[in-house]
């Protein structure tokens, strides 16, 4: 890199900061947990953790902390991803796929409304213990 | 490009020094095996601050924090956490927590800490220009060039009331002020990096694990005072922080941060790395000037101060390392947020070095008015194996011990003085119940003998005669006339030495003679020395009626001082003990005492 300007100095740093800000977990209010269980991942859960990841990317949404988690003992309507954002109650959402995602990020995290027709309650504590059998 | 997990390993010296290279190398294979490269960053940064449960890799997002990692953990961490998102339990520093993730926030070490200058440190990649860049970097020196004046910089400096952190907490706003108002055709910039304080290495991790800031605040400074030359003054014991320098510096260059004509505003100034030998007194600023001009590092008199007169008869500005990475910061947030932080006496944070007998030692940012016991019990979590606390010896080599008594008082810069201790650049070492309080002020009394530069008396014969007393003290040979020479000559080192190391030297014994009379008193009437530390004070001898003739202690005596048959009760010959201790940490009986 050749020695820079001021402006490039500052369109170099408006491109990292969004990079880096992606590392960074300290402020961010809305955590989605994708099931990654054997169950999830065979029912396309890899799918669902991909497209969440390039929705949230697309969308500039530096807030959300996409992480998975094994079995959520919701094996029948896997994948599942459950949602906690501020100002909602923590949702667990079943059957998603790609285009379930995309309308979770705009209806459920922008637009802070349930996705209606794939929310899913968590089972018991005792049903989660035993995996879901 | 979005990544799914983010691995940042610690490359601090620390952890390097136990194969975070290595790990890192493994990680990186082992995600390109697993097929998840992709997905993943691996990242090396500078020092987490938790060396003593290094080699530390954190995992992002779940902010898992995974201790004492080794190269082999790499196949399982990215099978298991980044591949299957469960989390290595055995690696975690918190294991039986029953929460879901041990997460950074949860620890106890983290929680009361406030990271402004090692704000970048186990976060970005030192040697990538980029990610400093993208935390804000160079926005400060951005600032300074192109929005304000010269004046307005030692402004925000004095509203801020930023001291230095290299020990004498002199305001930074003035020292600059000196040097900008002195007309001279050329004028320097000096980042003290000499951190001779044994036990102290908060500046070498900001080196190392935030090169940049370092960098740009000496160029700010460059700008205020109008200086187009900085150097950087290392001790040549911290390889790695001079590799990450150089390689900043040279990724600034490139980018035209440092050079001529810096970001086109027609300032020029660059910076160059001086290696120094390590002795102790070169870290005092003349000392430090003088040896950079090629002479032997010894003291002058001030006035006048390097900010007027300096290197090669220039007005110089030195400032320590710490001093330098709160700088940027203060530029971009401004000086009123920097003064809401702390006590109305100093603002900011410091950074310590936490160790001794304490639990969790390593690096600890806190606001200024946090106590000791905040500091020992809910970050360093307490005395390690449930001794009794002692006292905590802050300042180093010029300072003094704090003892129980005072744990609950706000620490800046005045409050240590108080206490007769003083808040140094750093160092903060715990002692418990087995620490013999003589023995530790003889410890830094003959540090700094050994460390006088020996050019004015007080300090080189008054600190030999110290030194002797002492001695005398510890072999039993003490004298009750002894505690009142020591204060003699110790306030005559004060007054009369010619620079700090002399003047502060007799500190740690005046300050422990102050807080542990009853100790010393001890040693010098009763001939005892309570904590079993003194040679020449305790005896080793075999309590009968415990003792069960196991023999263990027989086989184990390095000098065959323990005679006695099977199943009977042994017996130590004191005339053959060499007082090593072995015997006492061998018996599981419990029979062999020290008196
Ligand atoms: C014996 C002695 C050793 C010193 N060692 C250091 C040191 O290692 N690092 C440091 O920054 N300052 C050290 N100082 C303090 C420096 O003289 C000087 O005050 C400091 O570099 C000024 O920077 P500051 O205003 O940013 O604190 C030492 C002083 C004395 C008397
Ligand atoms: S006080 Fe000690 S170190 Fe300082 S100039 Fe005198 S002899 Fe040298
Ligand atoms: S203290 Fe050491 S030398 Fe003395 S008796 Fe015990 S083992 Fe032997
Ligand atoms: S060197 Fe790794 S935590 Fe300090």
């Amino acid at each position: 890199m050749a020695k820079m300007t001021l402006e490039e100095l500052r369109k170099l740093r408006d491109k990292k900061k969004v990079e880096i800000k992606k590392r960074d977990v300290s402020d961010r209010d809305t955590h989605i947990i994708v099931g990654m269980g054997t169950c999830g991942i065979a029912a396309g859960g890899k799918v669902v953790l991909d497209t969440f990841l390039r929705e949230l990317d697309s969308r500039h949404l530096d807030n959300v902390i996409v992480t998975q988690t094994g079995c959520m003992g919701l094996c029948y309507v896997e994948p599942t991803v459950e949602v906690i954002s501020p100002g909602m109650p923590p949702v667990i959402y079943g059957k998603v796929d790609a285009s379930v995602v995309k309308r979770i990020v705009d209806e459920h995290i922008v637009g802070k409304q349930m996705v209606s027709d794939h929310v899913f309650d968590r089972p018991s504590a005792d049903i989660i213990k035993d995996g879901g059998k | 490009m979005a990544f799914r997990n983010y691995i940042l390993v610690c490359g601090g010296t620390a952890c390097e020094s136990s194969k975070a290279s290595a790990i890192y190398d493994a990680l990186v294979a082992e995600c390109q095996a697993q097929g998840v490269s992709k997905d993943v960053q691996v990242v090396k940064t500078g020092c987490f601050g938790f060396c003593e449960q290094g080699p530390i890799v954190k995992i992002l997002p779940e902010d898992s924090f995974y201790v004492r990692v080794k190269p082999e953990d790499a196949k399982e961490l990215v099978s298991e956490h980044i591949v299957k998102g469960r989390e290595v339990k055995r690696l975690l520093y918190d294991k039986d927590s029953s929460k879901k993730h041990a997460k950074v926030e949860d620890i106890k070490f983290y929680q009361k800490q406030f990271r402004i200058v090692l704000r970048n440190c186990g976060f970005i990649d030192p040697e990538n220009i980029d990610e400093y860049i993208a935390r804000e970097g160079y926005g400060a020196l951005e600032k300074v060039l192109f929005e304000m004046t010269e004046d307005d910089v030692i402004n925000e400096l004095k509203i801020a009331g930023l001291r230095g952190r290299g020990g004498a907490g002199f305001p930074t706003w003035m020292k600059w002020n000196f040097s900008k108002q002195v007309e001279s055709d050329d004028k320097f910039i000096v980042c003290n990096a000499d951190e001779g304080d044994p036990g102290a290495y908060m500046d070498r991790s900001t080196l190392e694990g935030d090169p940049h800031s370092v960098l740009e605040a000496m160029t700010i400074a460059g700008h205020t005072i109008g200086a187009n030359h900085g150097i950087i003054y290392i001790r040549a014991e911290y390889p790695l922080a001079i590799k990450r320098l150089e390689i900043a510096m040279k990724q600034a260059r490139d980018y035209g941060l440092l050079g001529k004509n810096i970001l086109g505003s027609g300032f020029d100034f660059d910076i160059e790395i001086r290696l120094g030998a390590g002795a102790f007194v070169c870290g005092e600023e003349t000392a430090l000037l003088a040896s950079i001009e090629g002479h032997r590092g010894m003291p002058v008199p001030r006035p006048p101060f390097p900010a007027v007169r300096g290197l090669w008869s220039h007005p110089t500005v030195i400032n320590n390392v710490e001093t330098w990475a709160n700088i940027p910061i203060i530029i971009l947030k401004g000086g009123a947020w920097f003064e809401r932080i702390g006590t109305p006496d100093s603002h900011g944070t410091k950074v310590f070095a936490l160790t001794g007998k304490i639990r969790n030692s390593g690096l600890v940012e806190v606001p200024m008015g946090t106590t000791l016991r905040e500091i020992i019990y809910d970050i360093g979590g307490g005395i390690a194996n449930d001794k009794e606390f002692k006292a905590v010896q802050t300042g180093g080599p010029s300072g003094g011990v704090i003892t129980k008594d005072y744990l609950d008082t706000p620490i800046d810069f005045g409050s240590l003085v108080k206490l007769g201790s003083m808040m140094g650049s750093g160092g903060m070492i715990v002692m418990d119940e087995d620490d013999c309080i003589v023995d530790v002020a003889k410890f830094y009394l003959n540090f700094t003998v050994d460390e006088s530069c020996g050019k004015c008396a007080p300090c080189r014969v008054g600190g030999r005669s110290l030194s002797n007393i002492l001695e005398k003290i510890t072999k039993g040979d003490g004298t009750l006339d002894d505690l009142d020479k020591m204060a003699e000559i110790g306030n005559a080192m004060k007054k009369a030495s010619l620079c700090a190391l002399g003047q502060t030297a007799p500190n740690p014994i005046l300050s422990t003679v102050k807080y542990f009379k009853d100790e010393y008193l001890a040693h010098i009437v009763e001939k005892k020395c309570p904590a079993g530390k003194c040679k020449s004070l305790i005896t080793y001898s075999i309590n009968v009626d415990k003792c069960i003739g196991c023999t263990a202690c027989a086989r184990k005596c390095p000098v065959q001082a323990i005679s006695g048959e099977r199943r009977a009760p042994h017996k130590i010959d004191p005339s053959l003990c060499i007082k090593c201790g072995v015997c006492l940490e061998t018996c599981k009986f419990g029979a062999v005492e020290v008196h």
